[in-house]
């Protein structure tokens, strides 16, 4: 069975963009536009990947990160931030809240498909 | 029962006591643990002003005019209240200086003028005449009144004894002795007498003991309570006056005059500024004395008044000298011992005042007016001796001799005929004379010895003819022709109206005339004459003791060459060789040993010393006759003080630069803080502006990748993403110029094209320019803009920018296909208004401010952000401020948001 990514973030372009490619890639995607939406649909999706942004409205993207890490049930889900601001800072913010990887926006279509394809390949 | 031994023998047993006292002093001095070193000693010897006439006169005064006696107390009263600001000065510049005595402080002041040191002594040799011969005239005639005890006689005047046969002179005599004993045991450089001051103290207190017991004696044993006394005084028609203010002679101004004299000779007479300022130890203990002798003066004179009331009752048939009451009311009573006591009281008085104001004086004598002589006269046969401090003790004693034996012939031919109040005013009123020189040299820098001499002379001039000569008339030494008529008949001379002015009693009218002589002497003089540059620099360092840091200006006067073993041999000749070496041995110690040739500095400290023995202007003299060289002008002495006083100032304005430092490097943390908050909030726009240039850029990116990849992909979706990539384009380019638009705002770099606007024209370019967006979203604008052209001085595109920004912004907020966007333009009084207003979701209050601010964005409930660049609202703010005008927003939540903005009418 396909794994199923969630692709959050509350630009509607790179949401586009993202399961365009995560589709293209053979992964089954759900998408959220903000926080809180994307926190319900983890609990009714439960999906293997989220691709994470992290400044969004009503909750940004380290307290999903957290929120999702307090809870034993989804201790399975890879979590990949995508962010806009560039800073050393916020990647090892990111990664210390239980993020498994960190992506820089712009990115590159291919490193996305990439990182997404082999975190889930390490989780089996 | 009083036997002539008894009397003698307790008078001399008490002499020996007081010596004993003095002696014990002297000995703790010289063993460096000081008695009088403590503020109640220092206060006591103060008392040494209530000689005889307190003790005896005041209750004579107070027989016959009542209150009178008080004015005296008055004055010293008045002056302790001044202590602080003028005797601590006094002290300090006599300390400084080494002065020795008030003519050497005179004379030191004005240049070291040995002129003007030699005219004080012989004015005070001859002011104090009276007053010695009132003690001497007390201790006679308490003796003679005694020794008759139980008797109670009028006494015959003893000066119509031969003078073999009068008491007075054997009283003389013997203290001629004691004094000598006393004062001149050995020769000080310093003229402090420990033993003496120690002495003084020890009897201010037996003469206040014996005065107050009598008092209590008279008013409690004798009469039954004050009550009892007063009212015996009130039934008795010739007394009752005396309880009222109206006896006193002179009336206010008598008082006035009265408490004047008392206030300067307190201060200027010889023993009180030996006591008050030579004695003195430590300026600290004036500040006890400040209260505490008032206190003293209080207590002596609480019982002159019952005293005298009670002699007035007992002796009412007039048959006892009233200024004897004190000691006559406990002979009548019979009380021997208590009369003993009184009569040792009043001996004591007497004696302590005769033997300091003697032992001061015959060092002014000696210092000021013998040495100086004998260094012009002759100062071959002087440098020939080889130690000269005999000398200097023997013309000491001679001087005590001749002025206590003066003050007998005083007594003898003059002073007889007057009460003892009254003698002792002459002296007062000569003391006086010194308050100018003084207290003016304190305070005014240009006061110089011209003035001084001149005020001096004069003032004492005019004393002697109106109080000194009428005394020798009334006498009989004199024709009292003058005093009544005139001097040949001239009326305007009567030394008693002096120029016509009448009315005044002799005391006021002296203090008038004298003073004002003596004043417009001193300030003309001083203002006609050039002084010289040691005048100038003493002048300036009285005047500046408190301020300078350094006190041997006269020092640097001293450019000569001397071998410092010629200076050596000259202190040894006046202090002695071994107090010689001592003295250059502790120099050595200070100052890491002394130089083959003296410098300014080791002079100046034998001058200093030799000023201590032999009075300021002799020692001036003494050393300039050894010292060879040229002397300094006062402009390099003046630049030299000048330098130390820069100095202070100059560390003065260092603490003051220092504080200013330190609030300017607290302003410069404060700048820093801002700078880094600033620099913070630029971090986070770089930040900011990063993130929102990424955002469209991400899309532009991916949808280009995804497009590169799949080229097979259909048209549709092609065409799709392409139009994505072209909105997110444009996004990036708005971005972009608003940052740069931003930016040029911020730095006031951006150019403005003012000119003549049509608000209305601007408008509808706005909405023409927006009508787009409206179509997009199915939103309806609604436009009211008058009918009439409106004009104001703005720029163009600027002005047209903000409008669009305002439209875009209120479509954008719209809900689909249901928006509706209204504007108006309205004209106010000062202004032209615009409103935009939408139906959109509102605008909380708390963010009414915060959307002005840059890359705020409104994060409310609605998923889903507007596209904007959150620098839309602040760079059409600044637009509006830089035309004069204001923006805002007027909004509720659900209710839609109206935003105004306002442009003045003349922009």
């Amino acid at each position: 069975m396909a794994n199923k990514i969630l692709v959050v973030d509350d630009e509607p372009n790179i949401v586009l963009s993202l399961e365009f490619l995560m589709k293209q890639a053979g992964f089954q995607v759900r998408t959220a536009a903000d926080g809180e939406a994307a926190l319900a649909a983890i609990a009714t999706e439960q999906p293997d990947l989220i691709l994470l942004d992290v400044m969004m409205p009503r909750k940004n993207g380290y307290e999903v990160c957290q929120a999702i890490r307090a809870n034993p049930d989804w201790k399975d889900v890879r979590i990949v931030m995508l962010t806009a601001k560039g800073r050393e800072v916020e990647r090892e913010k990111g990664l210390a809240l239980g993020a498994d990887d960190y992506i820089t926006k712009p990115f590159s279509t291919q490193e996305v498909v990439e990182r997404v394809r082999e975190l889930l390949a390490e989780a089996g | 029962m009083l036997g002539d031994g008894i009397i003698i023998a307790s008078a001399l047993a008490y002499m020996g006591v007081l010596f004993g006292v003095a002696y014990y002093g002297d000995q703790r001095a010289d063993a460096g643990r000081s008695i009088i070193a403590n503020p109640y000693i220092y206060t006591l010897s103060l008392a040494i002003y209530c000689t005889a006439w307190t003790f005896y006169g005041s209750v004579g005064l107070a027989a016959t005019s009542g209150v009178d006696f008080l004015p005296v107390y008055f004055g010293p009263t008045l002056m302790a209240v001044l202590f602080w600001f003028v005797l601590r000065r006094i002290v300090r510049i006599t300390k400084v200086h080494r002065i020795t005595s008030i003519a050497d402080f005179i004379g030191s002041r004005y240049g070291k003028s040995g002129l003007l040191a030699g005219m004080v002594t012989v004015i005070v040799m001859l002011g104090i005449l009276p007053y010695i011969s009132i003690q001497l005239k007390a201790i006679a005639a308490s003796f003679s009144l005694l020794r008759q005890y139980p008797e109670v006689t009028r006494l015959v005047a003893s000066t119509q004894h031969p003078a073999w046969m009068d008491t007075t002179l054997y009283v003389a005599l013997v203290l001629i002795v004691f004094t000598i004993l006393f004062g001149t045991r050995h020769i000080d450089n310093t003229e402090r007498h420990e033993g003496m001051v120690a002495a003084v103290a020890f009897e201010s207190l037996l003469k206040l003991l014996a005065f107050m017991l009598v008092g209590v004696v008279v008013t409690f044993v004798i009469f039954s309570g004050p009550g009892d006394l007063f009212q015996q005084v009130a039934a008795q028609p010739e007394l009752a006056p005396l309880l009222r203010f109206e006896v006193v002679p002179g009336g206010y101004g008598g008082w006035l005059s009265l408490t004047f004299l008392s206030m300067m000779a307190f201060l200027f007479l010889p023993r009180q500024f030996q006591v008050l300022v030579v004695e003195n130890v430590n300026e600290a203990h004036i500040r006890k004395a400040i209260w505490l002798f008032p206190l003293y003066l209080f207590a002596i004179n609480l019982f002159v008044l019952p005293i005298a009331l009670g002699g007035r009752l007992i002796f009412s048939n007039g048959g006892v000298d009233a200024d004897t009451f004190v000691l006559a009311l406990p002979m009548a009573e019979h009380m021997p011992t208590l009369a003993l006591l009184v009569f040792l009281g009043g001996l004591s008085a007497a004696a302590s005042m005769i033997m300091f104001e003697t032992v001061t004086l015959s060092t002014m004598v000696c210092n000021d007016l013998v040495m100086p002589i004998l260094l012009r006269v002759n100062p071959r046969w002087l440098a020939g001796r080889t130690d000269l401090s005999g000398l200097l003790l023997g013309i000491r004693r001679v001087g005590i001799a001749v002025i206590i034996l003066l003050g007998y012939l005083y007594f003898r031919f003059i002073g007889e005929s007057y009460a003892l109040v009254a003698s002792g005013l002459v002296s007062f009123a000569a003391a006086a004379q010194f308050a100018p020189p003084i207290l003016v040299g304190l305070y005014w820098k240009r006061a110089n010895r011209l003035g001084a001499l001149i005020g001096l002379s004069g003032g004492f001039l005019i004393w002697a003819y109106t109080l000194l000569l009428p005394a020798m008339a009334r006498s009989g030494w004199l024709d009292t022709g003058f005093i009544e008529a005139g001097p040949f008949g001239i009326e305007l001379l009567k030394p008693y109206a002096l120029f016509g002015l009448q009315g005044l009693d002799q005391y006021m009218h002296a203090v008038f005339w004298s003073m004002l002589v003596n004043i417009g002497g001193l300030v003309a003089g001083s203002m006609l004459g050039r002084p010289d540059p040691l005048e100038q620099v003493q002048g300036s360092q009285f005047v500046d003791v408190f301020k300078r840091e350094r006190h041997d200006g006269d020092a640097l006067l001293w450019r000569g060459v001397v071998e410092t073993a010629e200076l050596y041999d000259l202190l040894a000749r006046f202090l002695g060789p071994a107090r010689a070496s001592e003295v250059f041995d502790r120099y050595a110690r200070d100052h890491g040993g002394y130089p083959l040739r003296a410098d300014s500095r080791l002079i100046h400290y034998t001058e200093r010393l030799l000023a201590g023995a032999i009075g300021a202007a002799s020692a001036r003299v003494m050393i300039s006759s050894i010292v060879m060289g040229e002397v300094l002008s006062i402009e390099e002495v003046m630049t030299i003080l000048d330098e130390s006083t820069q100095v202070i100032e100059y560390s003065r304005r260092l603490e003051q630069q220092s504080r200013e430092l330190e609030a300017a490097s607290a302003e410069l943390r404060e700048a820093n803080n801002r700078l880094r908050e600033l620099d913070r909030l630029k971090d986070e726009f770089i930040s900011t502006v990063t993130h929102e240039l990424r955002t469209p850029l991400t899309s532009i990116r991916a949808f280009s990748e995804i497009l590169l990849a799949n080229p097979g992909m259909d048209v549709e979706q092609r065409s799709k993403f392409l139009g994505i990539i072209v909105k997110e384009s444009e996004r990036l380019t708005r971005l972009i110029n608003q940052v740069l638009d931003m930016a040029k705002i911020d730095s006031g770099r951006i150019d403005w094209h003012i000119g003549q606007v049509d608000l209305r024209t601007l408008i509808q370019d706005a909405i023409n320019s927006t009508s787009q967006l409206f179509n997009d979203k199915g939103a309806t604008l609604r436009e009211d803009l008058g009918d009439r052209e409106v004009i104001i001085a703005g720029d163009h595109d600027r002005l047209t920018q903000v409008l669009i920004n305002l439209l875009s912004n209120a479509v954008k907020f719209c809900p689909e296909q249901s928006g509706e966007v209204v504007i108006h333009l309205r004209a106010m009084a000062t202004c032209w208004r615009i409103e935009v207003a939408d139906n959109g979701p509102g605008i909380a209050r708390d963010q009414h401010k915060l959307i002005f601010e840059k890359f705020h964005q409104v994060n409310d409930a609605h998923a889903g952000k507007p596209k904007g660049t959150g620098l839309g609202l602040p760079i059409s703010q600044k637009i509006v401020e830089h035309h004069g005008g204001r923006i805002w927003v007027e909004s509720e939540i659900g209710q839609g948001a109206t935003f105004v903005v306002e442009l003045p009418r003349r922009a």
